[in-house]
């Protein structure tokens, strides 16, 4: 079933702040990559923004600006900047710390939520894509804000929380776009993460990214390869019929676990196709964002 | 690549730590490994950290892993012991020689962070009103639930703990999917490291014993994190703090086991990963880490890796798709061209394990293909493991 978006771009980048998130290995940073790159040849002045204190963002869109937010040097920074420049300082130095952001879980987040929302205030962007953070902390991330806010009564800390709660609630402002992949385990965990965001979180969801899909041409069916392999020799034609039936069975799986999602998670999605991931370039990324600006993207069933 | 090694590693380990990043099949991995430990007779137990229950869906358990070991029940192709098995005995236990006593055992479970960490509390305190004290302290409960490395801690703790265990004889432990595998290893150094904080000592130094939560107001650093968290923040960590004092040696104590059994001879570390560059580079990173520190190789697993189609090259298979194209054989040239893509990627993926293949040698290196389905059930597993075990994946 193809997606129901005409121009997956408008639908992905319909409010200032996109955070993209997903498990581990599902082309998390690929995706948030290929948003940018597509938003960013629309004509919008983009921001990446990536948590993780990895290089590969900047290396898949080297012409982009990529803010690297560390939690220690966003409290820093959101300290100086209310009149508490010496408690920075001392913070820092004796590495307390630790020890508030353990008091008061969450404060690490919210400090970083704190600074994109500072960023996407400041007007100086359309757009800007969060790449989300590690593998499994998508909904403790933001969920920081409404859980620092019943924790902590009063003080900056808590204002920047009320602030963040603000941008998650407001859905021209930040939404959320989900990666997975077409296999059952990322599937299931997509469906359960889903639901877990409205519910806990109140965040406005974007289309779900469904990467890696196998988009390649159609091959023959069992019975015209077989024809089409008769007058080779055997080893040879067991080769090219292996592959085949390899390449159909992976695209069977795929449309099957692409069907099941729609059904289990009625919103928006998008579809990518496979690249190795072993090698992805720049040059991987700007073909991939072509497909965000194209029409609708079909999976071969 | 043979991976003649990985038989070693279940028939000379009592502890096997499987690492690695997150999305890479790690938990797959150990599950496997657990099954394979098991039809080799051994008294295996898995224990999972994942909170997505990714084990108890690849081991077919509806209703989730509990926190307490749980028996699976699987076909041992050597007759289990288990009541419902059914005894068949097909599916090639014979290949290794190894055994095939028929007593081996599968367990599995999940880490209870949160549960492990309070009965380290209760063994360590001195009195109920003490450990009253730290349980009900909501400072404790983010500790417990949220301290950076108590989660790998936790683990370390409970492999000690089931290492003990007479019900098992090998233990499996599928890490955290901490951004750095090494964090494993230290974990059991953070709850020390923390303890001996500086705020710590701020607060237990002047007046030990009797420190009241009024107190830090006396203190201007202690004042202003007040100003910047909340006070009633600040005094739930100076509660917990005094409520810790006299604890700190035995917890020290019992960490410093937990790191000597991770660093035994006996304890075995799987570095898992799938062909891709980040994961890759963070094996060989960790692989590295392990051999400069004397731990010892690990041995490899890389996932997912396209499976080999034949013998030729890309290009071989690409000039055939053009030959056939050019003849008028359209569904040939399709068929040679869809070889040549998945050699394509598999001659993409193998440059990207050489350097994982350089550092752990090619006998502790194994290659899994990516299936033509996805591994979430018993039957996936043994499909793996017959893979893993019994046909030596690949000859990269």
């Amino acid at each position: 079933m193809p997606p129901k978006s005409e121009f997956p771009l408008q639908s992905l980048t319909a409010a200032r702040v996109v955070v993209v998130a997903g498990k581990g290995g599902v082309g998390k940073t690929t995706v948030t990559a290929v948003i940018a790159r597509a938003a960013s040849s629309a004509g919008k002045r983009v921001l990446v923004v990536e948590l993780d204190g990895k290089p590969t963002l900047a290396e898949l869109v080297p012409d982009l600006e990529v803010l690297a937010i560390s939690a220690p040097e966003a409290l820093d920074e959101y300290l100086r900047e209310h009149g508490f420049g010496r408690i920075a300082k001392r913070l820092n130095r004796t590495g307390v710390i630790d020890v508030v952001g353990t008091a008061a879980p969450g404060i690490d987040d919210i400090v970083v939520l704190g600074k994109i929302k500072q960023l996407e205030r400041s007007g100086d962007y359309d757009l800007i894509v969060v790449d989300g953070p590690a593998a499994g902390h998508a909904i403790t991330f933001l969920t920081s804000a409404a859980g620092l806010a019943d924790a902590v009564s009063s003080g900056p800390v808590r204002a920047q929380a009320d602030d963040v709660l603000e941008l998650l609630h407001d859905s021209e402002r930040c939404q959320v776009v989900l990666v997975t992949l077409p296999e059952t385990t990322p599937v299931n965990e997509v469906v359960e993460t889903a639901y877990a965001l409205e519910d806990v979180v109140g965040v406005q969801l974007g289309p779900v990214v469904v990467n890696g899909v196998d988009l390649g041409d159609p091959l023959p069916d069992d019975a015209a390869a077989r024809r089409a392999v008769a007058d080779l020799d055997p080893a040879t034609a067991e080769v090219l019929l292996d592959a085949a039936a390899f390449r159909r069975a992976r695209r069977v799986m795929e449309a099957g676990e692409i069907a099941r999602l729609a059904a289990e998670l009625p919103i928006p999605k998008v579809t990518l196709p496979a690249r190795s991931a072993a090698g992805l370039t720049s040059a991987d990324i700007a073909e991939l964002a072509q497909i965000l600006v194209a029409d609708t993207v079909e999976a071969h069933p | 690549m043979t991976g003649a090694g990985t038989y070693d590693v279940i028939d000379a380990s009592t502890v096997i730590v499987c690492c690695g990043s997150g999305g890479v099949g790690k938990t797959t991995t150990a599950a496997v490994i657990g099954l394979e430990a098991a039809r080799r007779g051994r008294r295996a137990v898995v224990v999972t950290i994942d909170p997505a229950r990714r084990l108890a869906d690849a081991l077919g358990l509806e209703g989730g892993l509990a926190s307490e070991p749980q028996r699976i029940e699987f076909d041992s192709g050597a007759d289990s012991t288990g009541a419902d098995s059914t005894g068949a005995d097909s599916t090639g236990a014979d290949s290794t020689g190894a055994d095939s006593t028929g007593d081996g055992e599968l367990w599995a479970m999940m880490l209870d962070t949160a549960a492990t960490f309070d009965g380290l509390v209760r063994r360590h305190a001195d009195s109920a009103e003490q450990i009253d004290r730290i349980l009900t302290n909501s400072f404790y409960r983010n500790i417990a639930g949220a301290l950076s490395g108590t989660q790998e801690y936790m683990a370390a703790e409970t492999l000690h703990q089931l290492h003990g265990d007479d019900r098992f004889d090998l233990v499996i432990v599928d890490t955290p999917p901490s951004r750095n595998a090494l964090d494993f290893l230290e974990a059991p150094g953070v709850l020390s490291r923390f303890l001996d904080h500086r705020l710590f000592r701020l607060l237990m130094l002047p007046t030990r014993g009797g420190l009241k939560v009024l107190g830090t107001a006396t203190q201007p650093i202690l004042k202003a994190i007040g100003k910047v968290v909340g006070s009633d923040v600040l005094a739930d960590s100076v509660a917990f703090f005094q409520a810790f004092a006299g604890m700190e040696t035995g917890f020290r104590e019992r960490a410093d086991d937990v790191v000597r059994l991770i660093r035994a001879k006996e304890t075995s570390f799987v570095v898992v990963a799938s062909p891709r560059h980040d994961t890759i580079g963070e094996a060989v990173w960790f692989a590295t880490q392990l051999v400069g520190q004397g731990v010892g190789v690990p041995s490899a697993i890389v996932n997912r890796a396209h499976p080999a189609f034949g013998h030729g090259t890309a290009t071989d298979a690409a000039d055939a798709a053009v030959a056939a194209l050019t003849a008028g054989a359209d569904d040939l040239g399709v068929l040679w061209d869809n070889v040549a893509a998945l050699r394509t990627m598999r001659d993409l993926e193998l440059d990207v394990i050489a350097p994982l293949d350089d550092i752990v040698g090619a006998d502790r290196l194994v290659v899994l293909p990516l299936l033509d389905g996805d591994v979430h059930d018993l039957d996936g597993l043994m499909v793996m493991a017959g893979h893993l075990f019994d046909h030596p994946a690949v000859d990269g």
